[in-house]
């Protein structure tokens, strides 16, 4: 399926949103994540299945005033 | 000293993490200030994240996450849930942005997040005008820290409605109170503290400097210089001149 990743197109062919940061390389880094618009905790990630279209976003800590 | 949501703070400077020349110096104007706190943000995830956020817990000191550049109620909330999870704590500076040129916050949308975030277990300082009734909603949300500005964000511009910040300070005693925003050289935060602010909080002043340690160090010396200053009551001004040598005594010699 086609999904958006940090506003970038993606092909992905698994399920879940773990499966998807697994693919990433981010399963174990500090991260937090939402899909569509709604924070996914990350508890939930395993149980949050992705859908053609949904827009994914994993951000993280970064430098801010 | 001033109560930041069950914790009490050392020194009365919070940093920002911004736009420092490197990584090193962030580091080290963090060490020579001293700040008790300092602010970061969450980005989309571009390789760097892991690394700043080994730096930010090696320097031991309290974090506060922003939700800076969210304009919507929801935006910021979501970020603020995401700040959360990853940075480990119910704090958060609460930015919901009103006008894209002065950076002005937007008070309806301020006051509606921080009832929600205040409701949810944050523990809410929000980024606001000096405005005292948006001030009073914003406690009546529940927020038990206000962060007003001085100026636009990232103008140096110094503290510019000095009525409005003395009001706010005598409006509300038990608040903490922080500027945040606008101060451009440490005279500006000398003279927050004085107005009898709880701290101060600076990033673009510090590090835009030539040399932002050395300007870190400045501004952590002239907010406690501020802080002492209003603990010891300083005398009020007035328009003619008083000799300050006695009179008495003096030798007539003409």
């Amino acid at each position: 399926m086609k999904i958006e990743v940090n506003g970038e197109p993606r092909e992905f062919g698994g399920s879940t949103l773990e499966e998807l940061l697994r693919e990433l390389a981010l399963a174990e880094a500090r991260v937090a994540t939402a899909v569509n618009g709604e924070f996914v905790p990350a508890a939930a990630r395993a149980q949050r299945r992705l859908a053609e279209g949904d827009r994914v976003e994993v951000l993280a800590p970064m430098q801010g005033g | 000293m001033a109560d930041f949501y069950g914790v009490t703070l050392e020194s009365p400077l919070m940093l920002g993490t911004a736009g420092y020349p490197s990584p090193r110096i962030l580091e080290q104007a963090i060490r020579a200030a001293g700040a008790s706190v300092v602010t970061v943000s969450l980005r989309r995830e571009s390789g760097a994240g892991q690394d700043f956020w080994s730096l930010v817990r090696g320097l031991g000191v309290r974090v506060l996450p922003n939700t800076a550049g969210c304009h919507t109620v929801k935006e910021a909330v979501t970020t603020a849930r995401m700040a959360r999870e990853v940075f480990e704590t119910n704090w958060i500076k609460l930015e919901v942005i009103g006008h894209a040129e002065t950076l002005q916050p937007d008070p309806f949308g301020l006051v509606e997040a921080a009832g929600i975030l205040c409701r949810d277990g944050f523990d809410v300082f929000p980024y606001t005008t000096e405005d005292l009734v948006l001030c009073e909603r914003l406690v009546d949300a529940g927020c038990r820290v206000l962060m007003p500005w001085a100026s636009p964000i990232g103008t140096g511009l110094g503290i510019n409605n000095r009525y409005g910040l003395r009001s706010l300070r005598a409006r509300f005693p038990d608040v903490a109170l922080v500027v945040d925003a606008g101060l451009g050289v440490p005279s500006h935060a000398a003279e927050a503290m004085e107005l009898g602010y709880d701290a101060v909080l600076v990033n673009t002043a510090v590090a835009k400097a030539g040399d932002p340690v050395k300007m870190a160090e400045a501004f952590a010396l002239a907010a406690r210089a501020g802080r002492l200053a209003c603990q010891a009551d300083p005398m009020e001004p007035r328009d003619m001149a008083v000799p300050s040598t006695p009179v008495i005594g003096k030798a007539f010699l003409s």
